[in-house]
């Protein structure tokens, strides 16, 4: 054991996905001799999120493809995993927690319960209708999918919306996207590149109505069709929902902590003390952005889990802030898109490579003379190069010069 | 060391290359270069972090 690290017996985790188990897989390979349990409620083994809208949705992958813990990589780990099981209440000063309403102590202890579906009102117990979070909503669609040529509505143009509506097109579908906003991703990527992304959806054949929303999901016990604010009614066997996420947080109730739209953590991911979040469920102050931000992405899983872990074991005054350059990627047909960074809908844009026309482009975007951001179609190279930038803190000229260099 | 990578799971998505541009490349033709299958002890805490981060697990590092 290295001296830097206080002796601590043990580390409860909370929530057994992506950050939960990075931040088990960190703590061992930092060397940490003590006991890790690893809670988590949903019975299976811990699995990756991302193919569920893409490659398990469409059929190419079989469930044991997913795995986020194979035996050669939890094999040394020594974890003690208790699937199936609720964290259901939790009293940071007692450092206790409730685990299906029975109290235990807890040296130190690490939340990452993720977030789950928002759903549309009125839709509850109506066949059909489904949310994708869980590896058992990706069965239940696809198998709604293979069951024969559906009339897909996927509401939402999100990222996971847009997979869905992709993936449900690889099976033939008829696919409606509805969107509330003029322009899908419009208020993330602005309207230039947002609609550049909606082209895509549109050249594969969605039928994308944007500026409109739900007003009803209508059907006696199995959907039969949606109606839309403008009045039109989309008929519809199978209804996506993808209009965001609410952080898993009901079970923290009266602990202590501040929940605030995810658990509220300082700089270092420190919620309170032994008591940290990561991934999905976690909201702190981010320095490089000066701002409050939860991410949802995979990649600030994995960092911030091992970040949430280490902090654990440091004193106040050797930890360090947290400050990524967000980062993420979607695949939608034969597409793969990525954005880091943050950018706002209204930031100077750039195309450094390739062109809108032909889908296959790098974008950056820029505001008060500093590069804030970089979306790629097909661009994976030129977005990792411009993500350094963006870690370096590049200025828009420095951005606009490294392109010139490029060409 | 050595590295491995299942080229059937890597979607040339470059996040190794920015964690380990002298082991990792990603040209334009989209495809993932390894540039050093057998990198010095010197590296492994980069490597794993490539491991730990390529979304598609497709890297491997054979002692
Ligand atoms: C369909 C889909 C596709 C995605 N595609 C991409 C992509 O292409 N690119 C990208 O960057 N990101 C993608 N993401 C996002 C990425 O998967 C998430 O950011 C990531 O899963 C977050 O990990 P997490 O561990 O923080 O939370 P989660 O993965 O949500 O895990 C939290 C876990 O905690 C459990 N839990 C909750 N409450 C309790 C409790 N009280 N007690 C015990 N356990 C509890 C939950 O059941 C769950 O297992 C996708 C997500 C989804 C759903
Ligand atoms: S991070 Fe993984 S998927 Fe991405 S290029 Fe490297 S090996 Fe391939």
């Amino acid at each position: 054991m290295s001296d830097e690290m206080p002796v601590r017996d043990s580390v409860t985790i909370v929530g057994a996905s992506l950050a939960g188990l990075r931040a088990a897989e960190t703590l061992r390979r930092d060397g940490f001799p003590g006991r890790i349990t690893l809670i988590g409620d949903e019975p299976h083994a811990p699995y990756d999120r991302p193919p569920l809208s893409k490659q398990l949705l469409a059929g190419d992958w079989e469930v044991d493809r997913i795995s986020l813990s194979p035996t050669e990589r939890m094999s040394g780990l020594d974890l003690d995993m208790r699937l199936g099981q609720r964290a259901t209440a939790l009293d940071v000063s007692a450092h206790t927690i409730d685990i299906e309403g029975v109290a235990e102590g807890y040296d130190c202890l690490l939340i990452a319960t993720g977030a789950r579906c928002r759903t549309l009102p009125g839709t509850e117990g109506l066949a059909g209708v489904h949310t994708l979070r869980t590896l058992d909503d990706s069965i239940a669609i696809r198998d709604a999918l293979r069951s024969g040529p559906r009339r897909v509505v996927v509401v939402g143009a999100g990222f996971i919306g847009a997979e869905v509506a992709a993936t449900a097109v690889g099976y033939g579908a008829p696919v409606t996207m509805v969107e509330a906003l003029p322009v899908p991703m419009g208020r993330v990527l602005g309207d230039t590149v947002g609609d550049v992304v909606a082209g895509v959806h549109v050249d594969n054949g969605v039928d994308l109505r944007c500026g409109v929303g739900v007003d009803e999901v209508c059907g006696a016990g199995r959907v039969e069709s949606v109606r839309l604010s403008d009045g039109t009614v989309v008929e519809a066997d199978l209804v996506v929902v993808g209009i965001g996420v609410i952080p898993n947080t009901d079970w923290l109730d009266g602990s202590g902590l501040t929940v605030d739209d995810g658990v509220l953590c300082d700089e270092t991911c420190l919620a309170a003390p032994d008591v940290t979040a990561a991934g999905d469920v976690a909201r702190w102050p981010n320095p490089r952005y000066g701002e409050v931000m939860r991410v949802e992405h995979w990649d600030n899983a994995v960092e911030q889990g091992a970040h949430a872990a280490r902090r654990l074991t440091l004193s106040d005054e050797e930890a360090e802030p947290f400050s990524p350059v967000p980062w993420f990627w979607s695949d939608q047909y034969d597409r793969k898109v990525q954005l880091a960074g943050r950018p706002r809908p209204d930031d100077e844009v750039s195309v450094v490579d390739g062109s809108f026309e032909e889908r296959r482009f790098a974008a950056i975007y820029g505001r008060d003379g500093r590069l804030t951001a970089v979306f790629g179609m097909n661009r994976p190279r030129q977005v990792m190069q411009y993500k350094g930038l963006l870690e370096r803190g590049a200025s828009w000229s420095e951005a606009l010069e490294f392109a010139e260099d490029q060409i | 060391m050595r590295v491995v990578i299942d080229y059937d799971l890597c979607e040339s998505n470059a996040i190794c290359m920015q964690i380990a541009p002298d082991v990792f490349e990603v040209r334009d033709d989209d495809f993932l270069y390894v540039l050093n299958e057998t990198p010095g002890e010197d590296r492994r805490a980069s490597l794993d972090e490539a491991v730990q981060r390529c979304p598609k697990q497709a890297i491997r590092v054979e002692d």
